[in-house]
């Protein structure tokens, strides 16, 4: 599970190299929009459910212009830790109130509040995975420093995340050697694991340090430079443009009862 | 216990973001006064060591529940305070951007729960504060357990806090700080015992290493940050072959909580407090349709603050419509976009 889990990460920061249109997106306009996005979606308020849906708009947009596989970003968000359903599933108990009437069938203010909850979760969980596999690590990095997050945090944030990385690989490497020179289940026992996670461990922290020194003597002062030159373009302006202006109008606009009315009058 | 962005309000989570903001800034400025090289390395491989050591589950004696390591009192104790709240900083920030657990707004609030409260509130006040210059391995444990407790309960306490001001869920406060503070009580026990074993490791093996802690002094360059680190491997091993071993499938500490509630009849009557609280939540919770919808029309009706009046069918069948063709449109749309893509590469 471990292993699923960092390689998870790896399949994040791959999917991150592609070049699309949204990859190509500025990174501060991204995770600016991003955040934009949590902040409107958070601010419905307890019993809003139909002003949320349109919002579905924008990880669908990243999800089919970003190239992005559904599957494995549906996969994460489900299996992350259930604290909004823990605590959400207690307002259909606590509140039997009847907000909705459909059609004679009484829906709870309970269970109104619980599928708001529900769906801001979908949404802003959605919405950070989307954002690292469109940007990259590094480059939500970048741009949290240049938004004006300290130095020394954002290095911290890269040393770690690539710390991670060579673990990964230099584990999966090391289970494979042993799988190799094991037959069945001997060889994966308690003591094996122990000297190899010890070797490991001593390993990862050598080459470490030798990045570190290495990065020193290369002129590393702290300061990220991004392999990509970023520049703030005419699709930067206009992503920006229009996701505010989206965000803004859904979140004032009551769009979805208005199109359910001039849908209905239609016939 | 990671809070989330949907049980937040933009107001709770934008407050907890700017006091995290302010605490993150304070402590880079003051590493960056006193910053050894050595720190740089040192600080990235403890996070993964905390990283790691968050994914193992543990049971909890005599609960049945389990917990995880938010390593936070450990952290303070090697790093001093500073660098550990930005180790701490740094690997919830990658939880949030990878596992999205909690969530990018949520993330102060989980940064403020787990990193000021061990680093700020209890490493100086409790820790500091029983340790002294005692440094006997009895003195520790004791230390070490009395803030493991403290620091949990604080973090329990406020995500009830943020629960409670963002207004999103409907828990009352007494029964929700009745579900969350005793169970994080034994977490804390288990947190404050492992805390105490690796601080007593460290303090066997590479003893100046406490001392930097304790009094905030730089590492001096004849530290072998090699040395400390193999201890570090040796916790790991242990924590990571002991307590799996203990690992267990059972649900989380908090989501065990819930659970008790949930078939809340199965607890016995004496059990005090918690008992009568369940017992409120049960009156309440009660599924009778008579009941509750003949509540609903009547004194409940005040505090009710729709989003927009929905009372009458009309417009709630409108809504439900208009829910329907925004929703197929918009996957229509990213169908389209991805179909019109394989085409033309």
């Amino acid at each position: 599970m471990f292993d699923d889990r960092l390689l998870n990460i790896g399949y994040l920061d791959t999917l991150s190299c592609r070049d699309t249109v949204i990859h190509r997106l500025d990174p501060r306009v991204k995770l600016t929009a991003t955040l934009l996005f949590i902040l409107t979606v958070v601010s419905f308020p307890k019993y809003e459910v139909t002003g949320l849906l349109p919002f579905f708009l924008f990880p669908v947009l990243f999800f089919s212009l970003g190239d992005i596989p559904v599957k494995f970003i549906v996969q994460k968000v489900l299996f992350v830790s259930p604290f909004a359903l823990f605590i959400g599933i207690f307002n259909p108990m606590l509140d039997s109130r009847t907000a909705y009437s459909l059609w004679g069938f009484p829906v709870s203010g309970g269970w109104v509040s619980f599928l708001s909850i529900m769906l801001k979760f979908l949404l802003t969980t959605t919405s950070a995975l989307l954002l690292v596999a469109t940007t990259s690590f590094p480059g939500v990095c970048h741009a949290l420093q240049k938004l004006g997050m300290p130095e020394l945090f954002v290095s911290q944030l890269l040393f770690l995340y690539r710390y991670i990385f060579v673990l990964t690989e230099e584990a999966l490497r090391m289970v494979r050697a042993r799988d190799m020179r094991s037959f069945g289940k001997r060889g994966g026992g308690m003591r094996a694991y122990i000297s190899l996670v010890g070797t490991f461990f001593l390993r990862s922290i050598e080459r470490a340090e030798r990045i570190y020194q290495a990065m020193l003597s290369r002129g590393f002062t702290g300061r990220l430079h991004a392999a990509r030159p970023y520049r703030f373009s005419y699709s930067d302006a206009a992503f920006a443009a229009t996701t505010g202006a989206a965000f803004y109008i859904l979140r004032t606009q009551d769009v979805v009862g208005a199109l359910g009315e001039f849908f209905m009058g239609m016939f | 216990m990671h809070m989330t962005d949907a049980l937040l309000s933009p107001a709770v989570g934008g407050t907890f973001w700017a006091g995290t903001l302010a605490v993150l800034a304070y402590c880079s400025r003051k590493l960056k006064e006193s910053l050894d090289e050595k720190m740089v390395p040192l600080m990235g491989v403890l996070g993964a060591f905390i990283f790691a050591v968050q994914m193992i589950n543990f049971t909890i004696p005599g609960t049945g529940s389990s917990g995880h390591l938010g390593g936070g009192m450990i952290l303070a104790v090697i790093l001093g305070p500073y660098a550990a709240f930005l180790v701490m900083a740094s690997v919830l920030t990658i939880q949030a951007f990878f596992f999205a657990d909690g969530g990018l707004l949520a993330l102060g609030c989980n940064i403020w729960n787990l990193g000021v409260y061990s680093c700020f509130i209890v490493y100086p006040f409790v820790y500091k504060a029983l340790v002294r210059d005692r440094s006997n391995p009895k003195m520790i444990t004791t230390a070490a357990l009395v803030s493991g407790v403290a620091a949990l309960q604080l973090g329990a306490f406020s995500v009830v806090v943020q629960t409670l001001l963002s207004g999103r869920s409907d828990l009352p406060f007494r029964s929700f700080a009745l579900m969350m503070q005793p169970v994080h009580l034994g977490i804390g026990i288990a947190e404050g015992f492992v805390t105490a074993g690796v601080i007593n490791f460290v303090r066997t093996a590479r003893p100046e290493i406490l001392e930097y802690g304790l009094t905030s002094r730089p590492l001096s360059g004849n530290v072998s940050v090699r040395r400390l680190l193999v201890g570090f491997l040796i916790a790991a091993v242990l924590s990571g072959g002991v307590l799996s071993l203990l690992a267990s499938v059972k649900p989380d500490g908090l989501e065990w909580s819930m659970e008790k509630v949930l078939d809340g009849h199965g607890l016995p009557e004496q059990k005090g407090g918690i008992a009568r609280a369940l017992k409120s939540i049960q009156a309440k919770t009660s599924f009778l349709p008579e009941y509750g919808f003949r509540k609903a029309a009547g004194e409940n009706g005040k505090d009710r603050a729709p989003s927009r009046p929905a009372a009458e069918p009309g417009a709630s069948v409108s809504g439900l419509i208009g829910s329907a063709l925004v929703l197929t449109s918009v996957l229509f749309l990213g169908l389209a976009i991805r179909a019109l893509r394989r085409k033309s590469p």
